[in-house]
């Protein structure tokens, strides 16, 4: 309701602008309007989107990502594996650090042995570290990274953790980097500012190694509610902004002031069904009674309730287009994706044939769980599904929650059927793979976002020769077939890729990606 | 008048020590913040540990205490996702919000009291009638609504204000950071401030209208009206001084109100202060923060009664504190 009553105030606003030319900032200098806290500067405290966004500015990783989520050389030139277990990386020499120290070996060692310690993180990069069980420093320029087993995703690993200066960082709290006193890096930008939700600002390093950004000095404001975002933009304030409410889209691409850009994201929206052998906590008979058996047990019900999902309407209608349909886990470009492999069609007289196979000929009650405020139009998803189910004879009721209380019970099995989103961040199959459709597995560390506790004992053997396999090509069709197997059986029900969405002022334009960071370089002002 | 002080001191340790007791639990139901938290990738392990480094695997008396020992040394906890002190994260932002509270309430004084006072006094004039009219809008926009009215207006049409965040700020006395001391800081100021202060210039027009109207049919405006006594003077002081009382407390109640919707315009204003750090707090249920967020609102409530109380007896002679009012 609030936020509606918001939209529409914004409807006026858009109106608004249109009648008024938005003057375009001076060219050496970038705001950027984004959606979400940053909560710190320390690059290895808080595994959080809005802090890892910041860093990609101040600190240069080992491997670095293209806007496809393709990795690229960044302070390593090249990596092998020597043996199985034992991968080499070469660095490039003459990477010089913010404070004109220069960057070796000893600081990527320093910056990996940092991870595992930084006091009272809530969230800690050691996913991506785990594996490392040795370094050895050969030369200034070389070093040799030792797994216990078969590990190939070490580099994909590496692109997620930043180099900080052993010189700047030996012996700094996270406050230290906060206020400037450690944030020694080695990217693009400087740090200058950060002052707690409010603004980060950022000046160009002009002895970057690489493409050196043309902005002069970039501020990124934090500016979270989507209609003074987008105003801060109409006005002037800021000359772009992340995040474009769908309702807003329409209005910003019909006005030549403005560029909208969208990219399809990592991100894949999907629901879980709950797959415990038990009276389910949110499905009941027509009469209100709690079923004796889990009716989401059967695939051929998991199967009606996909095909009753009307998927192209809630991508056009809901999403206004900013969306791509989706039968699995990650898209056409990311490493894993299955040529070919579409979602269920809309098909409601197929969906009630199975229902009734199954024994459910008149349906049956469900509650439908959701996050609100977390993705793209989360709740009306939600909202959309409830009455596409309601066609088949399944009454869905809907409640959304915050992420926080939601997860902290969707976690713990509490729901029937729910939605969640997960972002492919090492750029391949195995991240949702492992995580999501995984048996949940405490000794093997498999399946810890498993919350519909799906299992499928080949899908496992799958992950887990997949998790070890260090060639590209037999990783990829082990990824490719442990999809397929996971989707045959609908172990969760994939919805669509979003869309992450930017607009800029006109003098400016953005180079979308795919992991949705909002990167001050890739914005490049407009000739002419 | 000192005993007073004490007493009413150690009534307000009861009462904070109750919130905070009623605020953990609360905030311990709503959810388990590890999710949201830790990095997705993580394995089970991981999770653990991260739940153990937060002190979350504890029973939940045993983290009350952990707060409560914690809190007689003055230390209220350290945010999850911040890592810093969550009392110190609260007094970061608390001069933001002081200052929008405060630049809404002397808004809300200056035109509030003169126009009530006109309105009371020449009920049936055009004026009168209009700013009535006026403030019943006051009352009856959302401020969420008016803040985008007043953004689009100002901002976004006649570029004449910025439309969200807060200008640069200087020291005031060398330590409280301020932004009304330049005009760019001014001008962030304005917008926010007018639209947090719309709602108590309504009330303060209704009050201070209602408090002359009854205050002219009483004897002894009347008396002093016989006495010879100039409008200005009788209207000065004797009205204006007896009205005050219920306008004092309306101020006072409504200062601690101000400090909690300052939220919504905090949001729509992109200002960064408590009321935003709250909002993003509850998104992490970053809990040492929102408990600490609500003791100190309760201990600003407290204090702000105190002031009135205190008030009182300097503006209404009658009323004495005394130990036996507590």
């Amino acid at each position: 309701m609030f936020s509606s009553t918001l939209r529409c105030g914004l409807g006026v606003l858009a109106v608004g602008a249109a009648l008024v030319a938005a003057p375009y900032a001076a060219a050496a200098d970038l705001k950027i309007a984004v959606a979400a806290d940053v909560t710190s500067i320390d690059p290895h405290f808080f595994n959080l989107f809005p802090n890892n966004n910041i860093a990609e500015h101040i600190f240069d990783k080992l491997v670095q990502m293209d806007p496809d989520s393709k990795m690229i050389p960044g302070i390593a030139t090249s990596w092998k594996t020597i043996d199985a277990t034992t991968w080499e990386f070469k660095l490039r020499k003459g990477i010089k650090f913010h404070d004109g120290t220069e960057l070796t070996a000893e600081d990527v060692v320093f910056s990996i042995d940092r991870v595992p310690l930084v006091a009272n993180s809530p969230g800690r990069f050691t996913a991506y570290t785990k594996a490392i069980i040795g370094k050895e420093i050969v030369d200034p320029y070389t070093i040799r990274f030792k797994t216990a087993f078969p590990h190939p995703l070490v580099p994909n690993d590496l692109s997620t953790i930043y180099i900080v200066s052993k010189k700047a960082a030996t012996g700094a709290t996270t406050d230290d980097f906060n206020s400037g006193k450690a944030t020694i890096g080695s990217g693009r930008f400087k740090f200058v500012r950060y002052v707690n939700g409010d603004r980060v600002e950022l000046v160009r390093n002009d002895n970057y190694w690489g493409d050196k950004p043309v902005w002069d000095k970039v501020t990124f404001r934090i500016i979270k509610s989507e209609p003074s975002r987008v105003a801060a933009l109409l006005s002037g304030d800021v000359d772009a902004m992340e995040g474009v409410p769908t309702a807003d889209l329409a209005r910003l691409k019909a006005d030549p002031k403005f560029n909208v850009t969208s990219k399809i994201s990592h991100r894949v929206i999907y629901f879980n069904f709950d797959h415990l052998d038990r009276v389910s906590p949110f499905i009941f008979a027509k009469d209100g009674k709690p079923l004796a058996k889990n009716p989401l047990l059967d695939v051929r019900v998991r199967r009606a309730i996909s095909k009753a999902i009307n998927r192209p309407a809630i991508a056009e209608r809901v999403m206004e287009g900013q969306a791509i349909p989706s039968g699995q886990l990650v898209s056409e470009k990311l490493f894993g994706n299955v040529p070919g492999l579409k979602a269920d069609a809309f098909d409601p007289e197929g969906a009630k044939k199975l229902l009734a196979e199954a024994g459910y000929p008149d349906g049956f009650n469900i509650t439908i769980h959701g996050p609100s405020g977390r993705y793209v139009n989360d709740e009306k998803i939600v909202q959309a599904v409830a009455q596409m189910l309601a066609r088949v004879g399944i009454v869905a009721k809907v409640e959304t929650a915050p992420m926080g209380p939601y997860s902290s019970r969707a976690s713990k099995q509490e729901f029937s059927f729910h939605m969640v989103g997960w972002g492919a961040s090492t750029g391949e199959a195995s991240s949702p793979l492992r995580s999501l459709l995984a048996t949940y597995n405490v000794d093997k560390g498999l399946g810890a976002v498993n919350w519909g506790r799906y299992g499928n004992p080949k899908v496992d053997y799958l992950i887990e020769q997949a998790l070890q396999q260090v060639d590209d090509e037999n990783r990829k069709i082990m990824l490719q077939r442990a999809t397929e197997l996971s989707m045959q059986d609908l172990g969760i029900m994939p919805i669509h890729f979003q869309y992450t969405m930017w607009a800029t002022a006109k003098g400016v334009t953005y180079v979308p990606r795919t992991d949705e960071y909002t990167l001050a370089f890739q914005f490049k002002p407009v000739k002419g | 008048m000192l005993v007073f002080i004490i007493r009413r001191s150690m009534q307000s340790v009861v009462v904070l020590l109750f919130m905070s007791l009623l605020v953990f639990v609360g905030v311990y139901a709503v959810g388990n913040p590890i999710d949201i938290l830790i990095n997705p990738q993580a394995d089970q392990l991981e999770r653990e540990q991260a739940i153990a480094s937060l002190g979350l695997d504890k029973p939940l008396y045993a983290q009350y205490f952990t707060f409560l020992s914690g809190a007689l040394h003055g230390d209220l906890g350290r945010s999850f996702v911040h890592a810093t002190s969550a009392l110190g994260l609260i007094l970061e932002r608390m001069p933001a919000t002081m200052e929008l509270a405060i630049s809404a309430m002397v808004i809300a004084v200056i035109l509030g009291i003169p126009l009530g006072l006109w309105a009371g006094l020449k009920p049936n004039g055009v004026a009168g009638r209009a700013i009535m009219a006026g403030s019943i809008l006051g009352f009856s926009l959302p401020t969420f609504w008016v803040g985008l009215m007043l953004i689009m207006v100002f901002a976004v049409e006649l570029h004449w204000l910025p439309s969200n965040g807060r200008g640069p700020t200087t020291l005031l006395f060398g330590l409280i950071p301020v932004s009304f001391m330049t005009w760019d800081g001014l001008k962030h100021l304005v917008l926010p401030a007018t639209n947090l202060a719309l709602f108590n210039l309504a009330l303060l027009i209704r009050l201070t209208r209602a408090g002359t109207h009854e205050a002219l049919l009483q004897d002894y405006v009347k008396f002093a009206r016989a006495k010879g006594l100039t409008n200005s003077r009788v209207i000065g002081v004797h009205v204006l001084r007896n009205i005050l009382i219920p306008i004092v407390t309306v101020i006072g109640l409504q200062f601690g109100a101000l400090i909690g919707f300052a939220i919504v315009t905090e949001s729509v204003f992109a200002w960064p202060g408590m009321g935003k750090l709250l909002i993003d707090s509850i998104n992490f249920l970053d809990r040492p923060v929102i408990v600490a967020y609500l003791l100190v609102i309760v201990f600003l409530f407290i204090l702000i009664n105190l002031v009135v109380d205190i008030l009182y007896s300097a503006l209404d002679p009658r009323v004495r504190i005394t130990e036996s009012k507590g």
